[in-house]
């Protein structure tokens, strides 16, 4: 029997980009990743560590299929995003990456549960259905009691509750954390990580937390350390 | 994402910045208010118009001097009495002839003074023109062969001019001249924006010498049915051609007159039109400007919805919903203004206005269109954010 393809695929990746803008051909050259190699299994939780500077964030957006490689491949479940329209690509970020961002990223004015269907609106999912699989979704997160309330209303803990069951309610195949502690106290954060952890593992969705919280990062079955653009050291549990 | 889902967002946009979306459409708003108003109002004019020409009745003839066309300054007179004589003695039988000179004029009465159009008329004038005296009689063929100084008054000016007292056997100056009042016509109304009953009537032959010409300005020609227009009008050119050269005269119908008044007012209305539609330009460049505004203010949250799945043609389609929404809530509330202030002109002025749903259609169109042009830069331009930058913008 052949083992599933990993969730992401990520194969020498380098990308660089120009200060100023793509058409500025006067701007200094970044290269923000220099030949970066790693894939995720199935299941498999992950945090990805550096300083700031170190390409972290470029290889987030690669891994959330929100930007491509300069060189090399990213794939997805086998799937290589070179190739992709811009409406492939939105497809596939829709199908198969849940986000949870450092500043939860809540629509203001907007209840919870709305909040949580907004991906299967790009699915084209019914109303009444999308309704029902985000009460779900937030009951699965402990907050049945808050559908109808607004981001404003809710605690700093809540709302990032709240991003975790909009990240699960479309069943992706990789869940993509940033620094999703960062903007919460200690006890609260450890709350939320406790809850992307069983989900994550409930569901057999692959994990990835980028995270400079040595705390966070240690919890993971893998650690990947990123500096200067290059996998700097790689840690089992 | 459908167009329910866009206008669901565009909705929850619009009202969560109410005092702003309402700013915005207000150039929407004034220019739809525009169309739907000045439209009505010069329908409502072109009835007027239509209503005082028809009073005429459809078998009047109207002999003018010069040729009478939209565009054409109105020609001096040439035609004499003799030429009123001369086709009153071709028509005879046919057709009842009367000639016209006017002036405006300052009369007085016993203290009160008014001035008025004063009509220098042929006898017959009251048959010819429908007037109808109500006390004392019209002046009639010896009045004019004399030039006898006596003056038929309108109700209206008798009113103005004799208060409490009965007129008739009364005398009025006219141009320092004494007048004897041998008569006081009923009330007709006003028609084509003339008050018909502010009018005063002489003998023809005493204006010409009040006024100091030998000319007559207008020739009217009634023959008792439409049916015969055309041979009384055959003829009316043949006699006059003998003095007058084609393009010295015309002679106008009901019809006629209709068209030449016709093309005058779809002429203004026109260009008001084109004023208020400059108003909608300026709304519209109003609704993309603040668009933009709103593109860049929520560039976080189309990130979030890029990152979630949405292509950029669901940003685009959101967003180019949302400014045709506010123009279409633009374009009501226009109607609704416009409408309300047509309502108002009718009932408080003499403009009465006449709101038309072919307007009211026009001015919700062109709202939308406007929506469609001036929301999709904006649109294209949401559509387009890279989802990186547009997280990360602050």
């Amino acid at each position: 029997m052949r083992a599933p393809p990993p969730v992401v695929d990520v194969v020498d990746v380098t990308r660089s980009y120009r200060l100023g803008g793509d058409k500025d051909a006067d701007g200094a050259v970044v290269h923000a990743l220099r030949g970066v190699t790693f894939a995720v299994q199935p299941g498999e939780f992950v945090s990805i560590v550096g300083p700031s500077g170190s390409g972290k964030s470029t290889l987030l957006h690669l891994l959330g299929a929100l930007d491509r490689p300069s060189t090399g491949t990213v794939a997805f479940s086998g799937r290589d995003v070179e190739g992709l329209s811009d409406a492939e690509l939105a497809v596939l970020r829709n199908r198969e990456i849940g986000f949870v961002f450092q500043q939860f990223q809540l629509l203001a004015r907007t209840p919870a549960w709305q909040n949580v269907a907004l991906p299967l609106v790009y699915r084209g999912v019914a109303v009444r259905e999308r309704r029902r699989l985000a009460t779900e979704a937030l009951a699965a997160v402990g907050l049945s009691h808050r559908l109808g309330h607004r981001p404003a209303q809710l605690s700093g803990g809540e709302q990032q509750r709240v991003a975790v069951a909009r990240a699960l309610v479309t069943e992706p195949r990789l869940l993509l954390a940033d620094e999703p502690t960062g903007n919460l106290d200690t006890v609260t954060g450890s709350e939320v990580m406790a809850l992307l952890r069983q989900q994550g593992a409930e569901r057999g969705v692959a994990l990835v937390v980028i995270t400079h919280d040595p705390e966070v990062a240690a919890a993971a079955s893998r650690r990947i350390r990123i500096r200067d653009g290059c996998i700097h050291g790689e840690v089992a549990a | 994402m459908r167009v329910l889902e866009a206008s669901r967002v565009a909705a929850t946009a619009i009202a969560a910045n109410r005092l702003r979306s309402a700013l915005t459409i207000l150039g929407v708003v004034i220019g739809v208010m525009s169309v739907v108003l000045l439209v009505a109002v010069g329908t409502g004019a072109r009835n007027e118009v239509t209503a005082g020409v028809e009073d005429l009745g459809s078998n009047l003839l109207i002999v003018a001097p010069g040729s009478f066309e939209f565009g054409q300054a109105p020609s001096a007179s040439r035609f004499t009495l003799e030429d009123v004589e001369r086709l009153d003695r071709a028509l005879r039988g046919r057709a009842a002839v009367s000639g016209q000179i006017v002036s405006g004029e300052t009369i007085r009465a016993e203290g009160v003074s008014a001035t008025s159009s004063v009509l220098g008329v042929t006898a017959g004038y009251d048959q010819v023109l429908g007037r109808v005296v109500s006390r004392g009689e019209f002046l009639n063929a010896s009045d004019v062969a004399t030039g006898r100084r006596v003056v038929v008054l309108g109700a209206s000016a008798a009113d103005g001019l004799f208060v409490d007292v009965d007129p008739i056997g009364r005398s009025v100056a006219i141009g320092g001249l004494r007048y004897r009042v041998i008569g006081v016509t009923e009330r007709l109304g006003a028609a084509l924006g003339v008050d018909r009953d502010a009018q005063v009537y002489i003998p023809v032959t005493a204006a010409q010498r009040l006024f100091g010409t030998r000319r007559v300005d207008t020739i009217f020609v009634r023959p008792p049915s439409a049916d015969v227009l055309d041979a009384v009008s055959a003829e009316i050119e043949f006699v006059l051609g003998e003095r007058f050269e084609q393009d010295e005269f015309s002679i106008l119908t009901q019809d006629e007159i209709l068209g030449v008044a016709g093309d005058i007012l779809d002429t203004l209305t026109l260009v008001l039109v084109a004023i208020a539609g400059i108003s909608l330009l300026v709304g519209g460049i109003g609704v993309s400007n603040i668009m933009l505004v709103s593109v860049s203010e929520r560039t976080r949250e189309i990130g979030l919805r890029k990152a979630l799945g949405a292509r950029t043609r669901d940003i685009t389609l959101q967003f180019l919903v949302e400014a045709v929404a506010l123009c279409g809530v633009g374009g009501l509330l226009g109607i609704g203004l416009g409408v309300g202030l047509a309502e108002v002109a009718t009932r408080f002025s003499p403009l009465p206005a006449d709101v038309t749903s072919w307007s009211v259609a026009l001015a919700f169109g062109t709202s939308l269109t406007v929506g469609v042009v001036f929301g999709v830069f904006p649109a294209r331009r949401a559509g387009k954010l890279d989802p990186v930058v547009a997280l990360r913008y602050e």
